[in-house]
């Protein structure tokens, strides 16, 4: 799945010229990577939720001011790698000059509820800051394809597959997972549409998922490596 | 929006990472159930062609279920024979459900073309290939043990292909402790010692020789040639045919041809008019059989015959 020569990213999008684009690719940045960092700052750096999550704001107020995401020089890093360095950056200086009083100013990125993070945090004592990281960052790419497909589904029209996946695909133990028949009598269809519903769902998630990385790396290699890094394994 | 668990997202990743078998194989229809599973008509989207897609009913599969589909799998896979269907993948469904793909089979059934207007000769020529692709599986040491005329399929271009190898068994399996617990079939054209869990290869011939009668009567065999009563009525029938189908057929497995391909050269010298195995002919039926072999020249000659008695007489005059 070569990374297409027309397809701008993320990455490449934040260093344009024009504001509202630029605007744009660092919000959806944001987006991807609030909880990632969040869990960063709060296990790498020992930081309180509450200043956890005010520094994390700050970094991406200052990521903003400084132009820190059009910065990036992919011949040096992976723009993942790049991020987590400039946040320990930030933070070492933040806390040094106490300028916490300063962050964030009037920008805020995304509503993330930092309950959430930080449930799961403590739900695992043992996490280490890296790993904590890596699985948040996993976690933001499967509810931003999530978040993608639904948008799609619903825009479409195709509620009724959604559902199907959401029944189905979503649920949290193996138990609670209707039989394709159960799912066929519920929405009065035949079996063997909701299995082709549920494979043209996983397909366009699927889908959605790999263009979030794709979104979120500035060229083939990079991706290809992001997606080794979520799967565990080349990209089919 | 509720925030995904553990398990969901989990799942999902999994869900990126597998590229599920539903994704690749839409399904249009069924195109008949088994007592294993159900095979439908799928449409692979990857290669862009219809296939038969088999899968096991059981949502949950038993280690023996898993076993006996992945065996059949993997017998289709070992037989690569023109007369066999192929088989092109193999899988796990996202709800657990294991398959496998088969090429899609376009044409009749046998039971339907034995019906139509085909010569007896062309309906033989189409046994003797199913002969063929049974000799080629037993040469590989696999036993079908189910044959009859609705797991043979004839395709648009005259090929004859066995379908439905869902009991088939290694002869190797066959030969150890498990063989008297299985009993497999098709009341006619099972072969009795199958109800006793005893199979060889020459239960198969048993079952070519129960597609032998369908062929000629239009009718499916009894449990045993003896016990085949409206049969002795089939006057039309050559007694070599009766005699290849009782031989195939008979109860005691010693008495049946040892090989399908003895039992196809039988059917092939009864085509050439030739001297069959399972028949000592009479006079009056060999020379009925060579004049039939030598029909043409007997002709030539008697009309060479003819024309000069003809020629005589006139002379004559």
């Amino acid at each position: 799945m070569p990374f297409p020569a027309t397809h701008l990213s993320l990455v490449r999008r934040v260093r344009s010229t024009d504001a509202a684009t630029r605007a744009r690719a660092q919000e959806a940045l944001a987006a991807v990577y609030w909880a990632p960092i969040y869990s960063h700052v709060r296990l790498a750096h020992r930081q309180e939720p509450a200043d956890a999550e005010d520094l994390t704001q700050g970094f991406f107020a200052e990521a903003v001011r400084r132009d820190l995401f059009a910065r990036y020089d992919p011949t040096r890093a992976r723009f993942r790698t790049y991020v987590r360095r400039c946040v320990d950056s930030y933070i070492a200086n933040a806390l040094q000059a106490e300028r916490r009083q300063k962050r964030g100013g009037a920008v805020t990125f995304v509503s993330l509820d930092a309950a959430d993070i930080e449930c799961r945090l403590t739900t695992e004592e043992d996490i280490e800051a890296d790993a904590a990281f890596e699985r948040e960052w996993a976690r933001s790419i499967v509810e931003t394809a999530l978040a993608r497909l639904r948008r799609q589904y619903r825009a479409t029209g195709r509620t009724v597959p959604l559902t199907i996946f959401e029944h189905y695909d979503l649920v949290d133990t193996d138990d609670a997972r209707p039989t394709y028949a159960e799912l066929a009598a519920e929405h009065r269809v035949p079996a063997t549409q909701v299995t082709n519903w549920l494979a043209a769902a996983r397909r366009d998630f699927r889908a959605h998922a790999l263009d979030t990385i794709r979104d979120l790396t500035s060229s083939d290699e990079e991706f290809r490596e992001e997606v080794r890094a979520l799967l565990g394994r080349e990209p089919s | 929006m509720t925030t995904l668990s553990h398990a969901a997202v989990a799942r999902l990743r999994r869900l990126i990472d597998e590229a599920p078998a539903e994704s690749r194989y839409e399904i249009l229809e069924t195109l008949g159930e088994g007592g294993m599973g159900t095979v439908y008509l799928a449409h692979d989207r990857e290669l862009e062609r219809d296939v038969a897609l088999k899968v096991l009913r059981a949502a949950a599969p038993s280690s023996d279920d898993r076993e006996r589909i992945l065996r059949e799998a993997r017998i289709l896979a070992s037989l690569e024979h023109p007369g066999i269907v192929p088989v092109h993948d193999v899988g796990v469904l996202q709800d657990g459900r294991l398959f496998y793909v088969m090429k899609r089979v376009k044409g009749e059934r046998f039971d339907q073309f034995v019906h139509g207007e085909h010569s007896r000769t062309e309906l033989l020529r189409a046994l003797l290939q199913v002969c063929d692709a049974i000799s080629f599986a037993h040469a590989a040491g696999v036993v079908h043990r189910d044959l009859k005329p609705q797991n043979i399929m004839l395709g648009a271009f005259g090929e004859v292909l066995v379908l439905d190898w869902g009991v088939a068994k290694w002869q190797r399996e066959l030969a150890g402790p498990d063989n008297a617990n299985t009993v497999a079939g098709t009341p006619g054209y099972m072969a009795p010692e199958q109800l006793h869990g005893v199979v060889d290869s020459r239960s198969d011939v048993f079952g070519l020789g129960g597609i032998l009668f369908f062929l000629l009567t239009g009718q499916h065999p009894s449990s045993s040639i003896a016990t085949d009563g409206e049969w002795r009525e089939e006057q039309s029938i050559p007694t070599a045919l009766r005699a290849i189908c009782e031989r195939s057929r008979a109860d005691n497995p010693a008495n049946r041809y040892p090989t399908a391909q003895a039992m196809a050269s039988d059917i092939i010298n009864f085509l050439d008019a030739l001297p069959i195995a399972a028949h000592t002919e009479s006079l009056v039926e060999r020379l009925a059989r060579v004049a039939s072999r030598h029909r043409t020249a007997i002709l030539l000659v008697l009309a060479y015959l003819v024309m000069r008695v003809a020629l005589l007489i006139f002379t004559r005059r």
